[in-house]
C-alpha cells in the first residue's frame, strides 16, 4: 500500500470523524466569547445526538431521503432549548458556571436514557435506516492527486462544518454582532456601559453553543455510531472543547485542532491496519488531543489565554 | 432568617425540590411516582442486604466528595476526581495482585498504592497551576480521559496477559469483610466505610484545626492576602491537589480492594467521581456535610436500582434527580431571593 492509498484511506475518515469536533467547539467559541464557560458541550451533544436518532427512527418513512437533515434541525432546536437551563443558571441565578455545566452533563444522559428506556423499553435504539450517503463532491473531487484525497468518499455535513468554521470567524470578527460579543467576554461592564445588553448577549451566546453543541452531537450519532446509547457520546464533548482550547478560542483554530484531533481518532481505528501505524500502540493515539491541550495551556507552544472575563457572573452595578 | 438556618435551609430545599421534580417526570411519563418511590425506599432500607449495599455504594461517595470539597476550599476546583480514581484503582488492584506479604503489611500498602496514585494524577495540574497558571478545571478533565484510556490500555497489556480484566487481587490486600457480609445477609459492603469515615475527621481536623489547613483556606479565601501574609500559595495549591487526589485514589482503592476485587477495562467513566462534585457541593464542602450528602446520594443511587425491579421505572430517574440538586444547589441565589421575599413579606 504506498502514500496516496493511505491517504485516501486516512483523510476522509478524518474530516468525518472531525467534523462533530468542530460544530461543537465553535459553539464552545460562541459561549466563552460571550464570557460562559461551557462544561456541559458534553451534554449537549448528548441531547442532540438522543433527539436525531429518535427523530429519524420515527420520522424516516414519512421524510425518506430528507430524513437525517430534518434529525440535525430538530437536534439543533432542542439542544438549543436544553442549553437554557445553563444559560438560566450561569448567567441569572449566577450559579457557577462549572458546576452548572457538569449538572448539565448528568442531566443530559439521566434524561435521554430515562427516555430511551420509557420509549423503546430497552437500553439502546435500533440502527437507523436513513444515513447520509458518502459521496465524492462535484468538480472539486475532480481535482488531479487532491480530488481524491480530500474531496472524495465524504459526508456533505462534514464539509460544511468547515464551511461553517470560517462563517463563524466572519460573524465573529468582522460584524457589530460578533464585536459585542467578545467585549462582553472580556469586560462586561464596559460593554454594559456602552449600551450593550450584558445578559441577552450571553443568552445568545449560550444559546448559540447550544444549537452547534446538538448538531455537533446530531451528527456524531448520523454518521458514526448509527444508534443511541449510553455511549453514543463518551468524551466527544470534552474533546471538543479541548479543540476550542486548542485553537485559542478562535473559530479557524477551532477547525484547525478539530480536524488535527479527528486524525488521532481516524488512526485509532483505522491505523491498525496500516503499516507504519500499526506498530504505534493505539493508546498514544487516544490520549495524544488530551496532553497535546494541556502542553498547549503551559505555554510551550504559544500562549492561550481564554476570554477574561469567562467564568465569572456579571452582576450589575457592582464593581 | 439567621445566616446559618440559611445554609442549612438550602441544601434542604434543593433535595426536596429534586425529588418533587422526579416525581413530575416520573407523573408525565405515565409512571406512579408513589410506587416509583417507595420502591426506591426499599431499595435503600428493605433488608439487611439491601442497607449492606447502600453502604457500599456510600463509601466511594465519600472519599469522593471529600476529594472535591478538600481542594474547593483552598478555591481549587478538582473536576478530575474520576481519572484520580481510576489511576487509584488500578494502581491499588496492581499492588494487590502483583505482591505477596501478610495482610498487616499487604492491605495498607494497597490502599496506600491507591492514595499516592490518585496524588500523583492531581499533583499534575497543581503543579501546573501553581506553575503556570493554568485553569485546574480544563487540565483536570484533560486528565481523566487520559487515565481512563492509559489505564484500559495497563490491564489489557502489562496487568493481564491481553485479556479485558485483571487477575483477583490476593486475600491478603482485600477489604472484604466477613463480618459485615454476615450482617448483611452477603452483600459486599466492607471495611472501606470506616476508612471513608477516618478520612472525614482527617479532613476536619486537618482544616479545622491545623496551621497547613489555615493556610490551605486562607488562600481559598484571598490569595494575595495570604502572599502578602508570607504563605507559599504555589505551596498550598500543590498542596491541596494532592490531599485531594489521595482522597480520589482511596475511593478508587475501595472499589478495586473491596467492591470488585479486581480493576476492568471502561468503556466510560464510573460516575462516581462527577457524582463527588454533587456531593461535596450539598454537602457545604465540610467534612460533615459531605458524608451527609454521600449518605443521600449513595442511598438515592443505590435504592434507584430497586426501582425498575419493583416499579418498573428506569433507574436513570435518580440521575436527572441528582443533576436536578446540583442545580437548585447552584442556584442558591435564587433560593435566597425567594426566602427573603417570602421573610420580608412576614415582617410586614
Amino acid at each position: 500500500m504506498d502514500l496516496y492509498h493511505i491517504l485516501q484511506i486516512i483523510v476522509p475518515s478524518m474530516i468525518a470523524l472531525a467534523a462533530p469536533l468542530i460544530f461543537t467547539a465553535l459553539g464552545g467559541v460562541f459561549s466563552e466569547r460571550a464570557g460562559v464557560v461551557n462544561i456541559g458541550l458534553e451534554g449537549l451533544m448528548v441531547i442532540g445526538a438522543f433527539v436525531s436518532i429518535v427523530f429519524n427512527l420515527t420520522f424516516d418513512e414519512q421524510l425518506g431521503a430528507w430524513t437525517p437533515w430534518i434529525s440535525i434541525l430538530a437536534a439543533m432546536l432542542m439542544s438549543m432549548i436544553f442549553s437554557l437551563f445553563h444559560a438560566v443558571a450561569s448567567i441569572t441565578f449566577r450559579a457557577d458556571q462549572t458546576v452548572s455545566g457538569v449538572a448539565i452533563n448528568l442531566l443530559a444522559v439521566g434524561l435521554s436514557l430515562f427516555l430511551v428506556k420509557k420509549i423503546y423499553d430497552k437500553g439502546q435504539t435500533d440502527i437507523i435506516k436513513e444515513t447520509f450517503d458518502k459521496i465524492d463532491i462535484p468538480v472539486l473531487s475532480d481535482i488531479p492527486v487532491l480530488g481524491k484525497i480530500f474531496f472524495s468518499n465524504g459526508y456533505y455535513i462534514s464539509y460544511i462544518a468547515i464551511l461553517l468554521s470560517v462563517a463563524v470567524w466572519y460573524v465573529v470578527y468582522k460584524t457589530p454582532f460578533g464585536l459585542r460579543l467578545r467585549s462582553v467576554g472580556e469586560h462586561p461592564m464596559a460593554a454594559d456601559t456602552m449600551g450593550i445588553n450584558v445578559y441577552r448577549m450571553r443568552y445568545l451566546g449560550v444559546m448559540l453553543s447550544g444549537a452547534l453543541g446538538g448538531i455537533g452531537g446530531a451528527v456524531h450519532a448520523l454518521t458514526v455510531t448509527l444508534d443511541f446509547s449510553h455511549s453514543t457520546i463518551n468524551g466527544q464533548g470534552f474533546m471538543a472543547i479541548a479543540a476550542m482550547i486548542f485553537g485559542k478560542w478562535h473559530p479557524l483554530g477551532a477547525m484547525g485542532a478539530g480536524l488535527f484531533f479527528g486524525l488521532a481518532q481516524s488512526l485509532s481505528i483505522v491505523g491498525a491496519s496500516l503499516p507504519f501505524f500499526k506498530d504505534i500502540p493505539a493508546v498514544y493515539l487516544l490520549i495524544a488531543p488530551y496532553i497535546l491541550t494541556i502542553i498547549a495551556l503551559t505555554g510551550f507552544i504559544g500562549r492561550a489565554d481564554a476570554p477574561r472575563a469567562s467564568g465569572q457572573p456579571y452582576i450589575k452595578g457592582k464593581r | 432568617m439567621s445566616r446559618k438556618l440559611l445554609n442549612i435551609s438550602i441544601p434542604v430545599i434543593s433535595v426536596l425540590l429534586g425529588l418533587l421534580a422526579g416525581a413530575v417526570i416520573m407523573l408525565v411519563s405515565g409512571y406512579d411516582p408513589i410506587q416509583g418511590y417507595s420502591a426506591m425506599l426499599s431499595g435503600i432500607f428493605g433488608d439487611e442486604y439491601y442497607l449492606g449495599e447502600t453502604v457500599r455504594q456510600i463509601t466511594p461517595y465519600i472519599l469522593a466528595g471529600l476529594a472535591v470539597a478538600f481542594a474547593f476550599r483552598t478555591g481549587l476546583f478538582n473536576i478530575g476526581v474520576e481519572g484520580q480514581l481510576i489511576v487509584g484503582w488500578i494502581a491499588a488492584v496492581w499492588v494487590g495482585t502483583e505482591f505477596d506479604f501478610p495482610k498487616v503489611i499487604h492491605l495498607p500498602l494497597a490502599v496506600l498504592a491507591g492514595a499516592a496514585a490518585g496524588a500523583f494524577w492531581a499533583f499534575i495540574p497543581g503543579l501546573l497551576k501553581a506553575k503556570y497558571r493554568v485553569h485546574e478545571v480544563i487540565v483536570t478533565i484533560m486528565l481523566n480521559y487520559t487515565a481512563l484510556h492509559v489505564t484500559n490500555y495497563l490491564i489489557v497489556n502489562v496487568l493481564s496477559d491481553k485479556q479485558d480484566k485483571t487477575e483477583n487481587i490476593a486475600e491478603t490486600a482485600s477489604l472484604r469483610s466477613v463480618l459485615f457480609e454476615n450482617l448483611t445477609d452477603l452483600s459486599r459492603m466492607h471495611w472501606g466505610i470506616i476508612i471513608a469515615l477516618i478520612c472525614a475527621i482527617f479532613m476536619w481536623f486537618i482544616l479545622e484545626k491545623t496551621t497547613t489547613g489555615f493556610e490551605l483556606k486562607a488562600v481559598g479565601f484571598n490569595q494575595h492576602a495570604s502572599e502578602y501574609a508570607g504563605m507559599s500559595v504555589k505551596r498550598n495549591i500543590i498542596l491541596s491537589m494532592v490531599i485531594s487526589g489521595a482522597f480520589a485514589g482511596l475511593a478508587g482503592a475501595m472499589e478495586g480492594l473491596g467492591t470488585f476485587g479486581y480493576a476492568a477495562i471502561k468503556g466510560g467513566f464510573t460516575g462516581v467521581g462527577f457524582d463527588g462534585i454533587a456531593v461535596a457541593l450539598l454537602g457545604g464542602n465540610a467534612a460533615i456535610g459531605v458524608v451527609l450528602a454521600a449518605a443521600l446520594f449513595g442511598g438515592l443511587k443505590n435504592g434507584a436500582l430497586n426501582m425498575p425491579l419493583e416499579a418498573g421505572v428506569p433507574n436513570e430517574i435518580v440521575d436527572i434527580v441528582i443533576a436536578l440538586i446540583i442545580f437548585f444547589v447552584a442556584s442558591s441565589y435564587f433560593i435566597r431571593w425567594i426566602i427573603s421575599r417570602l421573610s420580608k413579606k412576614g415582617a410586614k
